[in-house]
């Protein structure tokens, strides 16, 4: 079979940063050197190993990795079908994935002389774990959010404020995740000079798809030795939701090749796919180019980016990164989504059967994997990305419960 | 011969500069951009950029954004652009005009649709922000095809050597982004343009025109002392958006004649 072939060789991005027709170096002239010399500095040190000790080394002391795998027995056996088991990256330092990333491309910013990261904010993780490494490695720190984002993640706010990080509010457009990106972007092109623009996700122009992957891909490549230990094999599915989807990628990339394996991500649904209040582009939007990149948009028909919702900041998001977009066309990954309501629904119940409190946009995760796991056998396992911790969310899940913090 | 080329050879045999003044179509809205195409070319604008309403605007600062937000309110497309260069056409038939805007409105038409039209409607230039040269050879190669010209930035951070591979690339005429930033900043430093512009005229065939910054008068005329043509977007847009509706023609005329003046007297 053709597409078996070439999985074999899956090797994306080529060398313009292209996966199939997604992906590129979609912006103004004035960031073009930036990105090749953002590239070419990458390429070199992945390639030193004394660079990739010491990410691996900040990885261990700082973040706390290996983040453990846990199986969610009670929850399980509740459902009465496949097994869930769960990687916890709720547990690592700052509370989800995004710091694997960030320690990453400051370390970058480090060896190109960089001293302003800047960053753009949706849930906040992202924008806390930038503020975090900022302290960690003594760099300047402006981090742009949506003020609708920032009115629901206020002790996120507080916690970048805390760190020394300046975060400036954005009033423009749905004054949510895409217009940060934006601002952070038009900081880009006027600081070019002095200032690291640490992306969040895997969007963005080339490299930034290619490198935030990357970083997040330890996630994945420790489940690969940690599940034979576990169950004596790789897991039957691997699930993860999906904004920009640079957990998803952390945990499908390493994977790619491992057929047996299902990818599935899960993009929220909002109040229904069929509503048109979601933030859903793979399952519903049209390629286009946004934010440096070609990929799945939610836009109208002329072509202008439509607002998208969610309950969770961080999916919150009308675009999704080029290689989920490649994915999908080449039907390596399943993608599907979740609603506001499964998405509680799954929080109170991870909640309350497991103790552990998962981020509203890991909860989009748990919420399907809920759906699925009673049509399956016990001896079926799904890995759930357990991408974040819910504490950032106490104040949207009183609201949706109507209880006043 | 295209008609950004004649205006560029008539303008040199009267040793006179470009003056180019940026516009977002649709701002405040479609009746409103038609009288002010012309209000531009009475006053004394050589070539008209239309821009293209987009509601992620990356490279433009707070006075674009606004302005597209406004066009976009009023669900101005990109084919009531073109629609609108068509009526602009039928009284004038010289004035050059350039659309400009950002990729995602014309893949969404479709590039060759889009290039199709805007020969059709007399469109001279094309210029997508977003579109660098790696990533435009459909649209370059339509536009080729239809003898519409390609307008490509160059930045203070474009090397050398890229500058060659856009010369190789360019028509009409390019477009020299005078500072690190989004339109509409205001630290523009005439020595560094100058000499910018020198560097680029070694490599490039076509005019020159310098653009963001350019606020008054006074950077107008140092702007066009170093260069074959100023264009002014944000100021202008600024005078749209600041002036009552009865006086937003009369406005703008008096602004681009100021402008005008200043520029002659290089
Ligand atoms: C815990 C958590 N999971 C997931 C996401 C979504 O981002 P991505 O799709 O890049 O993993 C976010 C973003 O803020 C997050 O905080």
């Amino acid at each position: 079979m053709q597409m078996q072939e070439d999985l074999q060789n899956y090797n994306f991005p080529d060398h313009k940063g292209h996966f199939g027709p997604y992906g590129g170096v979609f912006v103004p002239e004035t960031l073009i050197h930036a990105l090749e010399d953002l590239r070419d500095n990458y390429e070199k040190l992945k390639n030193t190993p004394s660079f990739m000790e010491e990410f691996h080394d900040d990885l261990k002391h700082f973040v706390g990795r290996p983040s453990p795998v846990y199986y969610a027995k009670r929850l399980s056996e509740m459902l009465g079908g496949a097994q869930i088991w769960l990687k916890r990256e709720d547990l690592n330092h700052t509370g989800a994935h995004k710091v694997n990333n960030t320690v990453g491309q400051a370390l970058l910013a480090r060896h190109m002389g960089k001293k302003r990261i800047i960053a753009e904010t949706g849930a906040g993780q992202h924008g806390v774990a930038s503020a975090t490494v900022a302290a960690r490695y003594g760099m300047e720190c402006v981090v742009y959010m949506g003020s609708e984002d920032i009115k629901r993640q206020a002790s996120n706010v507080y916690r970048m404020r805390l760190l020394g990080a300046e975060v400036v509010p954005v009033e423009s457009g749905s004054k949510t995740l895409k217009d940060a990106l934006n601002e952070a972007m038009r900081d880009w092109v006027t600081n070019v000079e002095n200032t690291f623009y640490i992306i969040g996700t895997v969007a963005g122009p080339h490299p930034y798809p290619m490198i935030v992957r990357d970083f997040n891909s330890v996630v994945g490549e420790e489940l690969k030795t940690q599940m034979p230990q576990l169950i004596g094999r790789q897991p039957d599915a691997v699930i993860a939701c999906v904004g920009g989807g640079s957990n998803a990628l952390g945990v499908f990339y390493p994977y790619i090749k491992d057929e047996g394996v299902r990818l599935i991500g899960v993009e929220a649904g909002g109040s229904g796919i069929d509503t048109g209040k979601h933030a859903a582009p793979l399952a519903s939007g049209t390629p286009g180019v946004l934010h440096g990149n070609r990929t799945y948009l939610m836009q109208d028909p002329n072509g202008q980016i439509i607002e998208t919702h969610s309950i969770s900041a961080g999916l919150d998001y009308p675009g999704v990164g080029p290689e989920h977009s490649w994915l999908k066309d080449i039907g390596r990954a399943e993608y599907v989504s979740a609603n506001d309501d499964e998405a509680l629904e799954a929080f109170h119940k991870l909640t309350k059967i497991e103790g552990i409190m998962p981020a509203l946009e890991t909860a989009h995760a748990v919420a399907h994997a809920m759906k699925i796991a009673p049509d399956m056998s016990s001896d079926q396992v799904l890995l759930v990305n357990l991408s974040g911790r819910g504490d950032k969310d106490m104040a949207t899940v009183a609201t949706a419960s109507n209880i006043g913090l | 011969m295209s008609r950004i080329k004649k205006k560029f050879e008539d303008l040199s045999q009267n040793n006179r500069r470009a003056l180019i003044p940026f516009i977002t179509a649709g701002d405040p809205n479609l009746e409103v951009t038609l009288k002010l195409m012309s209000a531009l070319v009475d006053s004394g604008s050589d070539i008209i950029e239309l821009g293209i309403p987009f509601s992620d605007p990356i490279a433009d600062g707070p006075t674009i954004q606004r302005a597209s937000e406004r066009a976009l309110a009023g669900e101005t497309s990109l084919s009531n652009v073109l629609d609108l260069v068509k009526t602009f056409r039928e009284t004038d038939r010289e004035t050059p005009v350039v659309l400009m805007g950002y990729a995602n409105p014309i893949e969404a038409l479709g590039v060759d649709a889009f290039v199709a039209r805007a020969a059709e409607v007399g469109v001279d230039g094309v210029l997508v922000v977003d579109y660098p040269p790696e990533e435009s050879s459909a649209l370059n190669l339509a536009l080729k095809e239809n003898q519409i010209d390609s307008i490509f930035l160059l930045a203070p951070t474009t090397l050398e050597a890229r500058i060659t591979d856009v010369a190789a690339l360019a028509t009409g005429y390019v477009y020299y982004v005078s500072l690190k930033g989004v339109t509409g900043a205001g630290h523009l430093d005439i020595e560094d343009v100058s000499k910018r512009v020198e560097q680029i005229k070694k490599h490039v065939k076509v005019p020159v025109g310098v653009g963001f910054g350019i606020r008054d008068g006074e950077t107008a005329r140092a702007v066009a002392q170093v260069s074959d043509a100023v264009v002014i977007g944000s100021r202008l847009v600024e005078e749209i958006e600041q002036s009552e509706a009865e006086n937003i023609i009369k406005n703008v005329e008096g602004f681009i004649r100021s402008i005008r003046k200043a520029i002659d007297q290089v």
